[in-house]
């Protein structure tokens, strides 16, 4: 993949995703009450907040998953809560990583990835492979194309589910806690990835509680609680002067809980100065 | 007794039974096997996707062919129907009764199997496809079929076992099979009545048991090294 630094002063930027004033509940229980943002072109959006306020309902609303009650989800303008929107078009349009990661269990790494393209974007055997081969070599996953998803660390698991996602061109891919299933030592590897994936202009909405990713390359943090937007702001506001006493408390225990990470942190910042 | 000796031992009966008999009982549960599975498959679909009333249907079925004895069953198809087969040979007639009794009752244990295997599926898979864009036919013709097909393998091994054995009782309407060679043997030399049918008895267990085993523990440990099912 060709690097090209994301300039935000060359270009007007473009709304890719507009989530309007969304709600979705489950039976009695309220799992969203009205969230809204925009993300535009190359930005990288992460949403945060404890367990059970929402955040991967959002996400599974966003790409109609689970379709939300009430509320309007624009994807480069079209509406997916109009009727007759070919949700299946869309979907291919907004690729997902999940935090179970969700291969295929019948079908090697390669297949994993190429599936898509040849079912959904109708390639050819041969073109879809090539694809799935250059999208595995993105996440550096290339000698492993040949191997079953039980054959996998959980690291490289992730790495061929970010592959699958990218394989298919997506206008922004969602992702899902991606790093919380994963034993520690193998977490930095698919932040690397993703890392890279951000610098070279991917649009992304991430649900993670890694704050280090999260202060390397989001424009805009979300903290959601209870179904509602809390608070929201750059990764700075958040560490410097986070307002409300819930996020305080939330960004403390996180830090206990995921401090390891500030190397990789450090890291990029080095990379980005040189 | 074509070509019998006078004094049948323990090979020349194994033998008979096996060209007077194997063809045919493997073509029942062959034959057998493949309607269950045609049908099976599809009530598994109309209970796991089809609306309400169709899934009281398939179960309706199965509960009706889970409930009556096989020979019942084989009686009703091969003799009890008059013009079912009306197309067929009158000597033709009981076979297809057999293989159409064996094939419906399979179905009702085969649509249980595919049912089963269909929903052990772990719903993450169906997530992801439906998430790359597949619709919901493509989902399950690429991803979700694929693995309950695996998934099935050990109960179906069973099920074939199953089929073979009640593809015996094709002997009360008169059809040559493996059952009715060894019968045939001890009514004439009826000394020999335990000898045949302990010989059956091993042919059947032949054909059984290595499948069961090969299909059965093998294939489920595959499956879990795969890490494919519901754990």
């Amino acid at each position: 993949m060709t690097e090209i630094p994301y300039d935000p002063t060359k270009e007007i930027a473009e709304t890719v995703l507009n989530v309007v004033d969304v709600w979705k509940s489950y039976d009695e229980l309220e799992v969203l009450k009205g969230i809204s943002f925009e993300l535009a072109r190359r930005e990288v959006k992460v949403i945060f907040g404890p367990s059970g306020s929402g955040k991967s309902t959002l996400l599974r609303c966003i790409n109609m998953l689970t379709p939300p009650d009430k509320g309007e989800i624009y994807l480069s303008g079209q509406n997916l809560m109009a009727p007759g929107v070919d949700l299946n078009a869309m979907r291919a349009k907004i690729g997902m990583v999940f935090q179970h990661f969700n291969l295929f269990s019948h079908l090697k790494a390669a297949d994993n990835v190429s599936v898509g393209l040849r079912r959904v974007k109708g390639f050819t055997k041969e073109e879809a492979r090539a694809k799935a081969l250059d999208a595995l070599h993105q996440v550096k996953m290339t000698d492993w194309a040949e191997h079953y998803p039980a054959q996998l660390s959980g690291g490289q698991q992730q790495r061929v589910g970010i592959a699958r996602a990218l394989a298919m061109k997506p206008d922004l891919i969602l992702f899902d806690e991606p790093t919380s299933a994963l034993d520690p030592e193998l977490i930095g590897e698919v932040l690397q990835v993703m890392l890279d994936l951000a610098k070279a202009g991917t649009t992304m909405v991430v649900v993670t509680h890694e704050m280090g990713f999260a202060r390397a390359v989001a424009s805009e943090m979300i903290f959601i609680d209870q179904g509602v937007v809390i608070e929201r702001g750059t990764a700075e506001h958040f560490f410097v002067s986070p307002e409300s006493e819930r996020v305080k408390n939330f960004l403390r225990q996180i830090n206990i809980l995921y401090g390891h990470h500030e190397e990789l942190l450090k890291e990029s910042n080095e990379d980005e100065k040189l | 007794m074509v070509w019998l000796s006078d004094e049948p031992n323990f090979l020349t009966i194994f033998f008979y039974i096996l060209t007077e008999g194997l063809f045919v009982t493997l073509a029942l549960t062959a034959l057998g096997l493949l309607i269950g599975f045609a049908l099976g498959l599809l009530l598994a679909l109309m209970r796991v996707y089809g609306p309400t009333e169709i899934g009281w249907f398939a179960s309706g079925y199965e509960k009706i062919f889970r409930g009556i004895p096989v020979l019942i069953l084989i009686f009703i198809f091969a003799f009890g129907i008059p013009r079912l087969f009306w197309y067929l040979e009158p000597l033709e007639r009981p076979m297809a009764g057999v293989i159409l009794a064996l094939g419906l009752r399979s179905a009702a244990y085969q649509s249980q199997i595919f049912r089963g295997a269909i929903l052990s599926v772990q719903p993450g898979q169906t997530a992801a496809a439906r998430a790359l864009g597949m619709n919901g036919f493509q989902s399950f013709r690429h991803i979700v079929f694929p693995q309950a097909i695996r998934l099935a393998v050990p109960s179906w091994s069973n099920e074939y076992a199953v089929v073979i054995k009640d593809s015996s009782f094709a002997y009360g309407v008169g059809i040559l099979e493996m059952t009715r060679a060894a019968f045939d043997i001890s009514a004439n030399f009826p000394e020999l009545l335990s000898l045949s049918m302990g010989i059956v008895a091993i042919i059947y267990l032949i054909f059984t048991y290595p499948v069961t085993k090969l299909f059965g523990e093998r294939q489920t440990k595959k499956l879990k090294d795969f890490g494919m099912g519901g754990g």
